[in-house]
């Protein structure tokens, strides 16, 4: 049947209230009024002021709540608008969520899923843009998924809740209203492994979430061009499967890092770093990244594109890596 | 078609096969295979040289009796020609 | 901004020779189009581009020759129009993109005008921006010398450092204040070390492996670096490196027949060599009875004009071709430690010359051809390959190859694979031999069938299997 990025992520909200009763939804808007991204469109009128609870404008009440919650022995999904906003819950998740089991010497699991949006391209400015989810990425305690896919952004959230630990769950802006066939039987997807998207012998385009589409789309030129690209979507951001994108080089002897967060100190960096620490005796050119340019996100339409990678760039740089010549002069 | 008009074909229908060869040099009663180290393909493209020009069929059962230039002219002196 | 780079013709090609441009400055070109020959060590070789465009600029002149991946032609986007009046082809020694035999120690590096002597026109002085022209001041580089790579005969920073000596790359950005001579900045690599070349980590293992010095490696990476293809294409032994091409003569020399035996047998003793170093040959042979075949064949050819019959050696073929779709592991290459499969039987056929040597074009997708196709592309192939006028393409990649020594006389033949691919299938005369059957014995015709396999691939088992099938088809000579 053909659905939405969002219809999926419905799909598993209302999945999963139904499977457990310990689930609900909470978050800004998330009730009466759909989701600020309508993704809980419906729920509320399904479910009941119970399980899906409109919250007050404040991240880090309603993420504290959530993390008392899970300790209760309930399954809490918190949706945070932005990843932006969620800074304004750090304290709570890096303070709390990653670091009470260790801190109670392994007495209390903090079973709770956050989602957030993340990413930009849709002319909505440098507040509700970015996208940090390398920043969580970088925190022990805690698991970080970015479905790129309609079967991810159906299968994911289930095994998530079903983890003990926190996990939080990246949905891109982008993807929303990205439209395919999904299995009327489509269920719960592992979080552990990244996936081979396409098979290819030239290079490895390593990325995940926004960024796979254009991706998967950038390949589909470079073959006119007789240039075979494999691409490996992360889909989980924390830990990392190094053995996927790792054995991917290996075979393939180059690897381009895509990458819609900045480049500096951030995700492309850890993974170009375990690329040269696992593949180095296979590389045959230095690892490429292709990120973000490195200033707050423009509003104006024609800015926000020439900040963020696009099919054309990721083309561009496999050409330049595979052909060994310099990029674009 | 005389001997030496039928010489002529067979030599001809060598040159197209053997260009880098020396024609003049070659000797007419040794085996053209030892000696231009033809094989199966040069012989069918020796035959349809020769039929081309001459419009004689030479049967596959027949090759062997083209071994050399003289054995070559010889036969085909002897076959009937089915059109021109 | 696309490239016309030296193909690699071969797994044992190091040079080319560029005998013919098909195309000028400025030419509209397709993708398989036709747009150079290329003299190999086995044959002159017509070279397919592979991406449509238009010939920006021809940067090696007819004459010279130049390692494999050399850069010898420019190709602008569909549609484009030269900014500038195309320069003809220089008459000058290689190009600045390859990388002279490394500098001894005590040697000075050439004066950037020796490295990058070009007759190319002065390019008009907008398509420079006032950076580039800055950074080619501070580097000693002339701008009318550089081959411009950028969007509309746009000479690029590359461009220029690319024409430099070599000398530390400029740090990246400019200082602000105007700093008679910025220091360069550490993280660039100046020249690399003398016997050190710079060379990927893939290409020192690969070279390592293969016994392969890199000082002796012409480089195609970044900067000249030597990178994986480099080392492949380079012969295992410690072969002396390719000399410098010497400047063009006024015409292409033609190569002498001598000249060109001397050369194929280089290639042949080279190829053979790493072959019978590397590949773990097995062997197996069958002996095929041909009663079926030959009777088919003998009445399809009574029926058929002179010009439209087959040769035994077609059904041979197609029977191999087949048996190679239906087991894979013997189809396809050894690669970077492992096993390749094809996705296609191109079929190399081993084509003697007369006065020596031999060469194994591919005829493509032999298995899907029909008797009369392969008949007709056996003959082509033959005669192109004789004439010396084989395409790249068909050079490039035979998947496995077939050798009918037939025709001389012997029964059988034990073949030597050609690397990288990992079988090779040998059918010796098609003779009457006695021949045992139901407890009586006869007259039949007979050809004894090889596989020479590699065992790193496959066992004997699936070496015998090739056969068994191959003899299987050949009973059944009316479905080949």
């Amino acid at each position: 049947m053909t659905v939405t990025y969002r219809e999926a992520l419905r799909d598993a909200l209302r999945d999963a209230l139904v499977r457990d009763p310990r689930v609900f939804l909470m978050g800004e808007d998330v009730g009466r009024y759909g989701g600020c991204f309508a993704v809980s469109m419906g729920l509320y009128e399904e479910f009941g002021p119970e399980r899906v609870r409109d919250t007050p404008l404040s991240e880090s009440a309603f993420v504290g709540a959530g993390i008392g919650a899970a300790l209760g022995g309930l399954r809490p999904i918190v949706e945070v608008m932005t990843v932006n906003f969620s800074l304004l819950a750090l304290d709570q998740i890096l303070n709390n969520a990653a670091t009470l089991l260790h801190m109670s010497g392994g007495q209390l699991n903090v079973p709770l899923v956050i989602r957030m949006t993340t990413g930009g391209g849709r002319q909505l400015a440098a507040q509700h843009s970015h996208s940090l989810e390398g920043w969580y990425a970088h925190i022990p305690g805690l698991r970080a998924v970015a479905p790129a896919t309609l079967e991810d952004a159906r299968g994911m959230l289930w095994t998530a809740l079903e983890d003990p630990d926190p996990v939080l769950l990246f949905e891109h802006g982008g993807l929303y209203n990205l439209e395919g066939e999904l299995a009327p039987d489509a269920g719960p997807v592992d979080i552990d492994r990244a996936a081979v998207r396409r098979a290819g012998t030239d290079l490895t385009v390593i990325t995940y979430g926004g960024m796979l589409p254009k991706v998967m789309a950038a390949a589909e030129q470079l073959a006119g061009e007789r240039i075979s690209a494999e691409v490996v979507d992360l889909r989980t951001l924390r830990p990392l499967d190094d053995a996927t994108f790792v054995g991917s080089v290996t075979r393939t002897h180059r690897a381009l890092v895509v990458d819609e967060g900045w480049r500096s100190v951030g995700m492309s960096a850890e993974i170009a770093a375990r690329v040269t620490e696992g593949a180095f005796y296979d590389l045959d050119a230095p690892v490429e990244r292709l990120c973000t340019t490195e200033v707050p996100l423009p509003h104006p339409k024609h800015l926000e594109d020439a900040a963020i990678p696009q099919v054309d760039d990721v083309v561009a740089a496999a050409r330049a890596l595979v052909q060994g010549g310099p990029g674009d002069g | 078609m005389t001997d030496q008009e039928l010489r002529d074909v067979v030599l001809a229908a060598l040159g197209r096969i053997a260009p880098e060869a020396d024609l003049g040099s070659l000797d007419p009663d040794v085996d053209l295979a030892d000696q231009l180290d033809l094989d199966s393909m040069d012989t069918l493209n020796l035959v349809i040289g020769i039929h081309e020009a001459t419009g004689i069929e030479i049967p596959e059962r027949d090759y062997p009796k083209l071994a050399s230039i003289d054995a070559a002219v010889a036969y085909l002196a002897a076959r009937p020609r089915s059109a021109p | 901004m696309g490239e016309f780079r030296m193909p690699s013709l071969g797994a044992d090609m190091e040079s080319g020779t560029l005998l013919e441009w098909r195309v000028q400055p400025g030419d509209a070109v397709h993708k398989g189009d036709i747009v150079a020959v290329v003299d190999t060590d086995k044959s002159a070789i017509e070279v397919e581009i592979f991406e449509s465009g238009v010939i920006g600029e021809l940067l090696v002149p007819v004459g010279d020759k130049v390692p494999v991946g050399t850069l010898l032609a420019t190709v602008l986007p569909p549609g484009a129009t030269l900014a500038t009046p195309p320069a003809a082809p220089p008459a000058a020694p290689a190009p600045a993109e390859v990388p002279a035999p490394r500098a001894a120690p005590a040697e000075v590096p050439a004066p950037p005008a020796a490295a990058v002597a070009r007759a190319a026109a002065p390019h008009a002085s907008h398509l420079v921006s006032p950076v580039v022209r800055h950074l080619a001041e501070r580097l000693g580089v002339d701008l009318d010398s550089v081959a411009p790579t950028g969007a509309g005969g746009r000479i690029t920073r590359a461009d220029v450092e690319r024409a430099a000596p070599e000398v530390a790359a400029p740090p990246p950005a400019p200082a602000p204040a105007p700093a008679p001579a910025p220091e360069p900045s550490p993280a660039v690599a100046a020249a690399p070390a003398p016997g050190r070349p710079r060379s990927s980590p893939y290409a020192r293992r690969l070279a390592a492996e293969r016994g392969v010095d890199l000082a002796d490696v012409a480089g195609s990476g970044p900067d000249g670096a030597v990178v994986a293809g480099d080392v492949t294409a380079a012969p295992s032994a410690a072969a002396p490196a390719p000399a410098p091409a010497a400047p063009a003569p006024a015409a292409p020399a033609a190569r002498t027949g001598a000249d060109r035996q001397a050369s194929m047998r280089r290639a042949i003793a080279a190829s053979m060599e790493r072959s019978k170093r590397e590949i773990p040959h097995y062997y197996v042979g069958l002996d095929i009875e041909l009663g079926a075949a030959t009777a088919w064949l003998d009445a399809a050819n009574a029926e058929r004009p002179v010009a439209e019959r087959l040769l035994p050696a077609v059904l041979l073929l197609k029977a191999a071709a087949l048996a190679a779709r239906a087991l894979p592991e013997l189809n396809g290459f050894w690669v970077d430690g492992g096993f390749r499969p094809a996705d296609h039987v191109h079929l190399g056929v081993a084509v003697s010359l007369r006065g020596g040597g031999l060469v194994a074009p591919a005829i493509h997708d032999a298995d899907t051809l029909g008797l009369d196709e392969l008949m007709a592309a056996l003959r082509d192939l033959v005669g192109r390959a004789r004439a010396g006028r084989l395409r790249s393409s068909e050079m490039a990649d035979p998947t496995i190859t077939v050798t009918n020594l037939g025709d001389q006389g012997v029964t059988t033949v034990y073949a030597v694979i050609t690397p990288p691919q990992v079988a090779m299938v040998g059918f010796g005369r098609v003779a009457e031999r006695p021949w045992a059957e139901g407890g009586m014995v006869g007259p039949r015709p007979v050809v004894t069938a090889t596989l020479a396999a590699d065992h790193r691939v496959t066992d004997g088992l699936r070496g015998a299997r090739f056969l068994t099938t191959i003899d299987k088809l050949l009973h059944a000579p009316e479905d080949l």
